[in-house]
């Protein structure tokens, strides 16, 4: 296969440098200063940790198949990312709050966001899959970046409040050359907000090499605002555990924000609308493939005596479950009613917007549609399933 | 009831406001220990500290965004962009993330921020200091947009501004900053936040405006009533929504429309008003409604800003074209006609 050629501040010298590890790509322990951090981790959390990877590799398997049946308009899979994604998410607790970007699916399903809710976006039936106050997570952002301000907004009023609530928000490597990231971390740092700037360093930004973005390793930003940063295995679950728990813990202290650089790979499409093979060497594929998350938790596992088949077999029909539950609430989802478009655009009473309902719907009604004629929709408010404004036409606004 | 001016009658709106709601924060760059540029936030550092009042980072972005992750820990942000054309480096955050975040949610999340922009011209200052950027924000839905005129509107709007669970960019006019007037410190039997108020009544010709040619207007229509003409001039308050209803019932019994703003009048405030009146009351006017606005210019040179903005004299010329009476388009050849010759001939 043709190797692409390119400019030398394109190649990936970022992905080298040290970084902490605690599992070798076969299973073998590294002994490191980070240890104590994962220390309590038992056989049946380990275990867990593997199951959880084994069902979001599942859950991006499968909606990466529906995208390509037609049933998702579009998805961005993980794959490769598992231990980054599950080594941290699974260390939060209840009351953190997460700003994901919209690669977390994995964190998400760590926040029991449930397979239907996961789909929502991707089939287009909603913005937003999930509603943030129950499971303390932003819905996914699509503006690069845009998120980590939201974080150390969030992390000044975790300030004001006085409780040791921590706050999470994950980037990729391009993120980083936005304002918005550079923003964040001043005002984090400034007002010494408890932010986990967790930066998942996948090596490409769609066809972008983290060489187009940075020039030394990522984590060298962060203590430049003053901020305490490391670099992380991140395909080695324990290791970005590790790391993880020790920001937390810095946050929840009063020691203000931490910068974690997870080195790790987005083996597939950034999206499924994406071709790497236009753009990446087959042959890093095969040395990132190398690395895979989910197969050195196995062989750790397998090193300890603790991976018997009774197990494998269960952790992949759970994993099998999951999906076969993804697909069918997926597939039955119906299209929200055509009134739906105008719900939520407010919180208060809006008449222009009313005066748009009213007329779309009596355009609606003239062809007898008694699908949407029967879904009306309340302008604002939170009930999706109000009555719609069908008064007659007013101008003004009745707040 | 006290006297104070439009800038005072600000800073009164919002200390009662962080009274009446330990979740109302101010932030913004200078607004604490200085009391911001234009001293709106004067000793409001000093009364709530700097959790409430928080001197911020140069970064609009990052105030924007940071109100914005305030706002999902249950906080009322009200931001200050120091000067209206510094709001662009948060234009994202505002139009991408404030407008959509409650419809993005499903109505789970609200975004009850309040943006106040000092805007427009008059004050002689450097380019950037002096611009008119309301109607980017009235295009995007899920903002409200907001312009007062007088100290009485300019306390009870930031009040029901903070109050309001959906974003308010509340525009403030810089030139009008020490106007004085009565303020009734209550927000008993005040107009709705999106009501427009007739400031003047007349039965020739409507004239629309708000922020800062409110004034102005009052005053072309005392002048015009001199030669005879009775102008209605109706202080829109509100930039999005308009409030329709006011308008139309002008136009209705007047037949004839003049809009006038600083902003420049492609795609302006104006332009909208202009076409969803004359959709609504087209039986109803005499006349093609008439915009008397700043130019498709970047703001000129204090030296050359009277050019700029419509003034007096340029309000009365727009009352008379709308009364086809003689006017600044009247001695080019095809006088009164809208055929593309006179156009032409008028340059435009």
């Amino acid at each position: 296969m043709h190797t692409p050629v390119r400019p030398p501040h394109e190649t990936g010298a970022t992905a080298a440098g040290p970084y902490v590890q605690l599992v070798r790509p076969d299973g073998s322990r590294v002994a490191s200063s980070y240890d104590h951090w994962v220390e309590d981790v038992d056989p049946d959390q380990l275990r867990s940790l593997y199951e959880d990877m084994v069902v979001i590799r599942r859950i991006d398997t499968e909606a990466t198949a529906l995208q390509r049946q037609g049933e998702l308009g579009l998805w961005p899979p993980l794959l490769g990312q598992e231990a980054a994604q599950i080594g941290s998410a699974r260390t939060l607790r209840d009351s953190d709050f997460v700003f994901g970007s919209y690669r977390e699916n994995g964190v998400a399903w760590c926040r029991g966001v449930d397979p239907e809710s996961l789909m929502r976006v991707w089939r287009g039936n909603a913005a937003a899959g999930w509603d943030p106050a129950t499971v303390n997570m932003a819905p996914a952002q699509v503006i690069i970046g845009a998120q980590a301000l939201h974080a150390a907004g969030y992390g000044m009023g975790v300030v004001t409040d006085g409780t040791d609530d921590a706050v999470i928000t994950y980037f990729g490597d391009g993120a980083t050359s936005q304002g918005d990231v550079n923003e964040a971390m001043v005002f984090a740092a400034s007002f010494h907000a408890p932010v986990v700037f967790f930066c998942s360093n996948n090596q490409w930004a769609i066809s972008e090499p983290v060489g187009l973005q940075a020039q030394v390793p990522i984590a060298n930003r962060a203590p430049g605002f003053g901020i305490p940063s490391v670099r992380v295995d991140g395909n080695d679950v324990l290791a970005v555990m590790a790391v993880t728990r020790e920001a937390l813990d810095r946050a929840r202290s009063g020691g203000g924000p931490s910068f974690i650089e997870a080195v790790t790979y987005r083996m597939g499409p950034h999206t499924t609308a994406d071709d790497p093979t236009r753009y990446r060497d087959a042959a890093e594929l095969e040395e990132w493939r190398a690395k895979d998350p989910i197969s050195r938790v196995e062989a750790l596992l397998r090193a300890e005596g603790l991976f018997t088949d009774e197990f494998g077999t269960a952790v992949a029909a759970r994993a099998d479950a999951v999906a076969a539950e993804l697909r069918s609430s997926c597939i039955s989802m119906p299209p929200p009613p055509a009134l739906d478009i105008f719900a939520h655009v407010y919180a208060e009473p809006n008449s222009w917007l009313e005066n748009q309902q009213e007329e779309y719907a009596r355009y609606l009604a003239m062809y007898g549609t008694a699908d949407d004629a029967g879904h009306p929709v309340q302008v604002h408010g939170t009930d999706p399933v109000g009555s719609a404004s069908t008064g007659p036409r007013e101008a003004g606004d009745r707040a | 009831m006290s006297t104070m001016t439009l800038g005072r009658a600000i800073n009164t709106g919002l200390r009662a406001a962080m009274d009446a709601d330990p979740k109302v924060v101010l932030m913004g760059e200078d607004i604490g220990t200085l009391g911001g540029v234009f001293r709106i936030t004067d000793g409001l550092k000093k009364d709530f500290g700097a959790t409430r009042v928080i001197d911020t980072p140069l970064a609009e972005s990052g105030i924007m965004g940071t109100a914005v992750g305030l706002a999902f820990r249950g906080y009322r942000p009200v931001v200050e962009i120091q000067f209206d054309g510094f709001i662009y480096p948060a234009f994202d955050q505002i139009v991408s993330q404030v407008a959509k975040m409650h419809y993005r949610t499903r109505g789970a999340v609200n975004m009850p921020l309040t943006i106040r922009v000092p805007f427009g011209g008059g004050i002689g200052s450097p380019e950037h200091h002096s611009e008119s950027p309301e109607a980017y924000f009235t295009h995007t839905s899920g903002l409200r947009v907001v312009s007062v005129s007088n100290p009485q509107d300019a306390y009870t709007m930031i009040r029901q501004a903070i109050a309001s669970d959906d974003p308010v960019l509340y525009f403030e006019p810089k030139r009008r900053y020490h106007v004085k007037g009565e303020v009734q410190e209550t927000l008993d039997g005040a107009l709705p936040l999106g009501r427009a108020r007739v400031v003047a009544e007349g039965t020739d010709v409507t004239l629309v405006t708000y922020g800062p040619l409110v004034m102005t207007a009052a005053d072309a229509a005392i002048a015009a009533s001199d030669e005879g003409v009775s102008v209605e001039v109706i202080d829109l308050r509100s930039l999005s929504p308009v409030d329709y209803a006011t308008v139309e019932a002008s136009v209705r019994k007047t037949g004839r429309l003049v809009i006038t703003h600083e902003a420049g009048k492609s795609g302006g405030v104006g332009a909208e008003i202009s076409a969803s009146i004359t959709e609504r009351c087209f039986d109803y006017l005499e006349h093609a409604p008439v915009r008397v606005t700043g130019f498709d210019i970047p703001y000129p040179p204090s030296k050359l800003e009277h050019h700029h903005l419509p003034d007096l004299d340029r309000i009365l010329d727009g009352v008379d074209r709308a009364l086809r009476r003689p006017n600044s388009l009247s001695n080019f050849p095809a006088a009164h006609s809208t055929s593309a010759t006179a156009l032409e001939g008028a340059g435009l």
